[in-house]
Formats: structure tokens, sequence, C-alpha cells
């Protein structure tokens, strides 16, 4: 009986968690088919209203075509980093390993407004700073540990004896990498580049500062609300949140997918 | 007899302080099946492993076909491994994991498809070629890994404990089809195992390694009959090891005075000196029972301590005074008439032929 007791009340943790983590979102996604201006209950008349806005503004399209450029090419970016350094880590063993882990999966662990103001004064030292390609760069940075972690995780899963059963029949070290060790890795790849798609498509303070005049989805929702209240914010709010999830998700389907294939 | 395929010279392999492999000097001849014996550590994967160039030695020389070999990088070898883990790409199916080799070197893909098939219906598993490996059962995935190797057509053929995953039976069923295709293809078969049964069953020769050394290198037979030292008296196990002193030795035989009593045994070359300390050994299997003294020459005193029944065969244990340890190998239908309560004294005695002195050390 105790147990069942236990079990009712960490139900109900999960539960308030969801509900804390989705009350809002679910919150937004109804109040941007609100006709009302303001978000009072009751509610007004459904309408499409703050979409068509939105979608008539040239600057949430901009906005949007910049995150598109700024994501997948941080998405190619970062997993290719991420790859690499998980790639050594599996490889070879050298002196100072260790600290070389540690550095690389720094960047999440510095505070994000701290990271923006290093990456702003760095990138406008070298004369980067202000330009699409300074958010691609710093975004990099930042989500290259994600992809490594997803990357390292499945390197792990890999008999080690395959790369050398690769050279034994014949491949140079560049053909067993790509006749191998990608096609291996491929699931964790696909998922790193969502992942990694995601958290910049999200990401804002780096953004904010490194990018001069270029804006962001995330960028745009500040000026947006800056501006007045205006449910354009729920509208575009959940635009970015189901591209998100949707990365997420898939992020998780691919790699979980793969994971219960590979050990049936 | 013709060049050498493989020879070692005075081959070393360091790990940094540990020495995996010690001064080893070895001939591997044309066509033959070679096994590499001995306990985990004792050196017997490093050597396959330096053969497939997935290590280069510290010091010697190792060359293949006259060709020096220590730094020749695995893909420009001509020496597939069959893995312990078997390897296969978990990705591929069976035909693309046969394909594998001939996709490296450059193959066009209709003859690649053409030998891969051709392989997996010589190891009877076609049906499976479109199969995802991981399907497969652990007799299939053995047959996919031996296709994948010896589709390369390799002049020796390199194998890593490849049974050790299978089932008893298995084994022996898989013992048959290595021997048969070694045969057939007059290929050289290089196969490490720890296993006795294994390479005794398989091998033409055995080379029995412990700590880094070649302990012996004989046919399976010479190394049964006449361990050449202690170890490998051991190691093969179902000896008898007694240690004395040379009291006369001519090429007659050799006699030594034991705690247990005077024994002759075979003079070796070359002949020990009077007075030396020698161990001799004795198979199981060669060592008569029986309840009164047999007056001949060999002859022991021993109580029998156990026994081990495992169907036709049974082994007895037996102690001699000074804590002497005896085992006696014997067919089940011979033991009926005999008490074999613990405890019971019995005589042992064997032809001094069947006594082989042990090299020291």
């Amino acid at each position: 009986m105790q147990g069942r007791g236990l079990n009712i009340i960490l139900a109900l943790y999960v539960a308030l968690i969801f509900t804390f983590i989705f009350a809002p979102i679910l919150f937004s996604l109804v109040f941007s088919f609100n006709s009302q201006r303001f978000p009072t209950i009751p509610l007004g008349e459904f309408s499409t209203e703050w979409y068509v806005k939105i979608f008539n503004d040239p600057d949430v399209w901009q906005a949007v075509r910049n995150s598109l450029i700024v994501s997948s090419s941080t998405a190619v970016l970062g997993t290719a980093l991420g790859f690499c350094t998980a790639y050594s880590d599996f490889r070879y063993n050298f002196r100072f390993k260790g600290p070389y882990l540690a550095l690389i999966l720094l960047p999440p662990t510095i505070p994000l407004i701290i990271m923006a103001l290093a990456m702003l004064a760095w990138l406008s030292r070298i004369g980067l700073s202000g330009q699409l390609w300074s958010i691609i760069l710093a975004h990099s940075v930042l989500t290259a540990p994600f992809a490594m972690a997803i990357i390292r995780l499945r390197l792990h899963q890999m008999d080690p004896d395959l790369e050398a059963a690769a050279w034994n029949l014949g491949g140079n070290e560049w053909q067993a990498m790509r006749h191998v060790i990608l096609p291996f890795c491929a699931p964790a790849i696909v998922s790193a580049l969502c992942l990694t798609a995601a958290v910049s498509f999200d990401e804002f303070a780096v953004a904010w500062f490194v990018s001069g005049l270029n804006k962001t989805v995330p960028i745009v929702i500040l000026e947006i609300v800056q501006g007045n209240i205006d449910p354009q914010v729920n509208a575009i709010g959940t635009f970015v949140f189901l591209t998100s999830m949707t990365l997420v998700i898939l992020a998780q389907a691919i790699f979980i997918s793969r994971q219960i294939k590979s050990h049936s | 007899m013709t060049n050498p395929l493989v020879t070692f010279r005075n081959v070393e392999k360091r790990f940094g302080d540990f020495v995996a492999v010690r001064d080893m000097t070895l001939d591997i001849h044309e066509g033959e099946f070679l096994a590499i014996m001995g306990s985990s550590g004792c050196g017997k994967t490093t050597t396959l492993r330096m053969l497939a160039g997935l290590e280069s030695p510290t010091a010697g020389e190792i060359r293949i076909g006259g060709r020096l070999m220590n730094d020749v990088r695995p893909h420009e070898r001509d020496t597939p491994l069959v893995w312990q883990s078997l390897a296969l790409f978990p990705f591929l199916s069976a035909r693309e994991n046969v394909e594998f080799g001939l996709k490296m070197r450059g193959v066009a893909a209709a003859e690649r498809k053409h030998r891969a098939l051709d392989w997996l219906d010589r190891m009877q598993i076609a049906e499976f070629a479109e199969r995802n490996v991981a399907t497969l059962s652990g007799g299939q995935k053995q047959r996919v890994a031996l296709a994948r190797s010896l589709v390369m057509e390799p002049q020796m053929l390199l194998l890593d404990e490849p049974l050790s995953a299978l089932d008893a039976n298995l084994v022996i069923r898989m013992q048959g089809v290595l021997t048969r295709l070694q045969k057939e293809l007059g290929i050289t078969f290089v196969y490490v195992t720890h296993s006795q049964s294994e390479a005794f069953a398989m091998a033409d020769r055995v080379v029995i390694m412990s700590q880094g050394d070649i302990a012996q290198t004989g046919a399976p037979r010479d190394i049964y009959r006449a361990p050449a030292n202690r170890f490998v008296a051991e190691f093969v196990g179902r000896n008898n090891i007694l240690t004395g002193t040379v009291t006369t030795t001519n090429t007659g035989g050799t006699e030594i005075a034991t705690p247990q009593g005077n024994f002759t045994a075979q003079t070796p070359t070359p002949p020990p000196q009077t007075g030396q300390q020698v161990s001799f050994t004795v198979s199981a299997d060669l060592v008569s029972l029986s309840g009164d003294a047999p007056g001949t020459v060999n002859q022991a005193r021993a109580t029998l301590i156990s026994e081990e029944f495992i169907g036709s065969v049974v082994t007895l244990f037996l102690e001699g005074p000074e804590g002497q340890e005896y085992k006696v190998q014997m067919q089940e239908r011979a033991l009926t008439g005999f008490d074999l309560t613990p405890g019971t004294d019995f005589w042992l005695s064997w032809e001094p032929g069947n006594a082989n002195i042990l090299e020291a050390g």
C-alpha cells in the first residue's frame, strides 16, 4: 500500500512538471487564435488574424530566412566539430585527454550572457561581428558539445574491431571512415543535426549581441514584445515552438529507433 | 622443404614495460594449419595482430613471402582475419559484408556480387544473403565472417578464437568445416586459440606460448606424448609429472631416483648429467593400474583420492608418498573388478618408453 501511495505522489509530481512546462505554451497557442487584443477570459472568436499579420510582415520573413540560414549552417558546422572531437576521443589515447574533453564540454556551462559578451568582444576585434556569419560561428561553438555527446554515445556502442576489420579487408583510413564509421554513426549524426539546429533556432542572447542588424526570429519576438502587447507574439511563438519541438522529437526518434534495432 | 611463407626472426613486441612477445623465431609453411595456443595474455593474439599489421614489432623481423612486413600498413596486406568478435558490419546485409573487401579493392559491382554470392553459397548460407547480419544465428554469422575473409582469395587466413562464442555441438561442426576448407583451398591457416581440443583436432602443427615465449612447437601428437617442459606438460593436462635425481644414463634409458622409487625414462638428446635434478612425464592414459605389484621396471604405490567420470573414459586421481599426485585415465569398462572406494591402495606402472624427461626450467 505504501508503494502505491508513493506511485500516486510521483505521478502527481510528473503531472505538475508537465503542467508548468506546457501550460504557458498551450496558453500562447490558444490566444494566438483568439480575436481579442488582450489575453482575457472569456475568449473572443476564433481568428487567424495574427497569423495573417505576421505572414505579411517583411521583418518577420527576413528573420525567418536568417534563422533558417543560421540554424542549418550551425547544424552542419557544430555537428562536424562534435563528430571530430567524439572520434578523436574514441580512436586516440593521449596525454591531457581529460582536460581536452572538459574544454570541449565547457561552452554550455558558461552563462549565455557572458558567452555572448565575450563572443562580441572577440568577433569585433577580428572584424567578424555584425554579420550572419558571426551568429553561425558563435552558435557552432555553442552547439558542438551537444553533437559530440550524442555521437560519442554512439561510438561507445561500436565494436572497436569494426574499424580495424575495414583496414584488414583492404580499406585505408579514409575508406574505413566513409564505409564503416560514418554509416555506423549515421543515426547519431542525424540526431545531432536536428538538435543543434533546434538549439541555434531558439538561441537569443548570443544572437542578439553579435548579429548587428541581422535579426533572427527570437530577436524579432523581443522587438514585437517591446513595441506593444500584441497577440502576434503568440502566433510567432507557436511557430517557433513547433519548429524546435519537431527537430528535437525527430532527433530522439531517430536515435532511439536505431538503438533498439542494433540491440535486437 | 620450400621456403617458409612467413618467418619471424627474433621478434619482440613491448607495450610500455610489458613484453607481450619475446624473441620469437618461428617459420610458418605454405599450406599448413598452424595453431597458436596459450592462456590469455601469453602473446598469441599479439602475434596474430602483428601478422595482420595491426601491431608492429618493437624488434626483430617479420617476413611474408620473403618481403619485410614490419611497417606495412594493414590495408596494404593480404592477411584477412576472422575476428573473435566476428566484427561483421551491422548496418550491412550478409552479401554486402562479404563484398566489403572487394569493394575496398575496387572490384566492379557486378563481379563483387557474383563472387560474394558464390562464397555464401559455398558456406551454405546463400538463402540469407540479403538479410541483415544482426538477424542471423551465431553459426550463420560465423560463416559470413569466413566468407568475407575467403572471398579475398588470400594466401593465408588468420583466425582469432573464432569459435569461442559458439556452443559445444556447433564448435565440433565448425571444426569440420574449417579443416575441410583448409584442405580444399590449400592455403595457410594461422589459428589462435586457448582451447587445446580445437588446436589438437585441427592443426598440423601447434605452437604453445607462455608469457610471450614459445614453450613448444610440434605436431599435436608429439606435444601430447612428449611435452618439452613442465609448462607444456601442465598446460596439456592429464600428465603425471615426477621429479628426482639422475643415477645412471645411457642410450638404453636414464634411471632416476625419486621419493616414489627408482624409475627408468627415455634418454633425451642431449642426455642429462648424472646427479642432475630432472622431471619426467607419463601421459595419464599410458599408466596401468593393478591391485598387486606388477614387478615391472616402473612401478609406484598410490592411494585413490577420487574419480572423474565423463562417459566412456574415467580419470582416477591418486596420491603417492610425499603428496605426489597421479592421474590415470582408463576406459570405463576396463575398471570393472576394481574396488574404487577412496582410500584403496593400488600399484601404478608404465613402460620406460612412455616416460619423457623434460627440459630444465
